[in-house]
């Protein structure tokens, strides 16, 4: 199993490098029975938001299971944290985190998200999952709008 | 094997999508009470239609459309003869248990006024609770609810407390969706008879496995959709006392529907095309027609008996894996399993089988109400027809069980 990097660190790497190394580590896997193993496993690892930011305002629309996500700027750059109460959605908003954490908001504004359709993640997905995918990197974009306007 | 004189392997190879695969796996289709498979039978009837004499009916002078409406007329007949309903027209082709029950709730607005109360079952179905709670909206009526034990079973004393003179409606699931559990319509009806309140009983769940028999039940309305029994999607039945379909008011106004129609006054057809305007699914009403030969010919008996067979192996299996628990242990059932793992969210475990291509619902099943009684934010359930083998219920166990092993 390929390791990880730390999600507090900050970044060495761009948005496009971390998605990249994502869709590297996909790719090792013959199943997707092992990929999901995988995903369990990276979201074992998601940077948990606060217990008293899971209120109706941090709750993402549009998910079967329970998803909320925060956002704060330290520095320059957005830093993410988030919680779902079920276990494989939980590995979904890792990925999306880890290429989106300890970026800049004007970045993350810019990022495309092909590598989601690069892992193959949305085709395995059910639709209320993809969904809620859809859901969720809407909502790390609008944080990322929010922040920006902020900043300038 | 569980030994009850249906032959499976011969009935699978009447249904195409059994025979495809899922994600590498050989599909195993547990998602029945959602939607059941179609045999080759129903799907042939369906490419016959368009293929040969697809018209519009009752109203061309052509050959084609004489087809077709006899055709349509014909499966009308097999409907009320399968549901034993007093007259043909007393079956109302709509297209499902949701255009149903909103046709009824309709069609009450004006015979209930403020201080009239409708009574609704806790386990219902979003679709036999929303379109009450609008009529009561409209007419001032008061809802009231028929509470529900742990056992998921209903709380006949609490019916019967709740029930006055007051009472003008009561509604029903014959089988309910999420748990499987088989309600007591019968005397249900009878005691809402008895304070003169009209039952409907929605009949969505129990028509793949339970031959309902109308006149015998006395109930004033029952609902049906073809696609849970080996029909097509999109069309289904409103059964309905002749009484209650000749004083109810129309439903939507159009074509198929009217006697004549002047600017100054238009008068409305007799029944049942009174409640059908508009061209219809006349392919879809033709294959419910067939889809109900095809569950007659192998027989809603021995249907019933293989499928509580395989109910009681499959919660037995089940029950055998650490902290997975059981929503709906009433004593009578369909072949319905709603359960939950310990500590683990139904998706997730969902998610899984479904990479091990077993197709199962997760969620709130459309019935919140259920859910939130048992504080769960949904389950995995797992239901099952006639077309689903021992082999099936052991894969299903074996994959939970990995999905547990994964998830934990
Ligand atoms: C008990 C029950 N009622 C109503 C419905 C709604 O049926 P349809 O979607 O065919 O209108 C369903 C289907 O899931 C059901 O299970």
């Amino acid at each position: 199993m390929p390791t990880y990097r730390n999600f507090t660190e900050k970044p060495l790497m761009s948005i496009q490098e971390i998605q990249a190394e994502i869709v590297d580590e996909f790719a090792l896997f013959d199943d997707w029975m092992q990929r999901y193993e995988y995903m369990i496993e990276l979201g074992k690892s998601l940077p948990l938001i606060d217990e008293k930011y899971k209120d109706e305002d941090h709750i993402v629309k549009g998910c079967q299971s329970k998803v909320w996500v925060h956002a704060e700027l330290k520095d320059d750059k957005l830093v993410f944290t988030a919680d779902s109460d079920a276990i494989i959605t939980k590995g979904i908003i890792a990925i999306l985190v880890r290429a989106f954490s300890n970026q800049k908001p004007a970045d993350i504004i810019e990022a495309d998200t092909r590598f989601i359709d690069d892992i193959g993640l949305k085709e395995h997905l059910s639709p209320t999952r993809a969904n809620g995918l859809v859901s969720m990197i809407k909502q790390l974009k609008l944080y990322a709008v929010a922040y920006q306007t902020q900043l300038n | 094997m569980i030994d009850t004189g249906l032959n499976i392997a011969a009935i699978r190879k009447d249904f195409p999508i059994l025979q495809r695969k899922v994600n590498g796996y050989p599909l195993v289709y547990l998602d029945n009470a959602a939607t059941s498979q179609t045999p080759r039978q129903v799907i042939d009837v369906i490419v016959d239609y368009y293929s040969n004499y697809n018209a519009n009916i009752h109203r061309g002078v052509h050959a084609l459309s004489q087809q077709a409406t006899d055709a349509y007329e014909q499966a009308r007949i097999k409907v009320q003869k399968h549901f034993n309903a007093a007259l043909p027209r007393e079956i109302i082709f709509t297209s499902g248990t949701t255009h149903s029950i909103n046709l009824v709730a309709s069609g009450f607005t004006g015979f209930l006024k403020e201080g009239d109360q409708v009574l609704v079952s806790a386990m219902e179905h979003h679709s036999n609770i929303v379109p009450w709670q609008m009529l009561c909206e409209r007419s001032g009526a008061t809802l009231k609810v028929i509470p529900m034990t742990p056992e998921g079973e209903l709380d006949m004393e609490g019916f019967a407390s709740q029930l006055n003179t007051r009472t003008k409606m009561v509604f029903c699931n014959h089988v309910s969706n999420a748990l499987g559990t088989i309600n007591p319509i019968e005397t249900i009806i009878r005691k809402a008879h008895e304070v003169g309140a009209v039952v409907l009983v929605d009949g969505a769940q129990a028509a793949p496995h339970i031959k309902a028999d109308m006149q015998k039940l006395d109930v004033d309305f029952y609902t049906v959709s073809a696609h849970k029994m080996c029909g097509p999607t999109g069309v289904g039945i409103l059964y309905g006392k002749e009484e209650w379909l000749l004083k109810m008011p129309p439903y939507q106004g159009g074509g198929e529907m009217i006697e004549e129609v002047r600017f100054e006054k238009t008068t409305y057809a007799g029944l049942p095309h009174k409640f059908e305007a508009g061209t219809p699914n006349i392919a879809g009403g033709i294959a419910f027609g067939a889809a109900i030969d095809y569950m007659n010919g192998i027989g809603m008996e021995a249907i019933a008996h293989y499928e509580a067979e395989l109910l009681a192996y499959a919660t037995q299996k089940l029950l055998a894996i650490q902290g997975l628990r059981i929503y709906g242990t009433g004593r009578e059932k369909t072949a319905v399993i709603s359960f939950n793992i310990e500590g683990i969210h139904p998706y997730d475990i969902g998610t899984l089988l479904d990479q091990m291509g077993i197709a199962v619902r997760t969620g709130h099943h459309c019935a919140q109400p259920i859910m939130d009684y048992f504080k769960i934010p949904g389950t995995v359930r797992a239901s099952f027809s006639f077309y689903n083998t021992v082999e099936e219920v052991d894969r299903l166990a074996a994959a939970v069980e990995k999905a547990r092993q994964m998830l934990s």
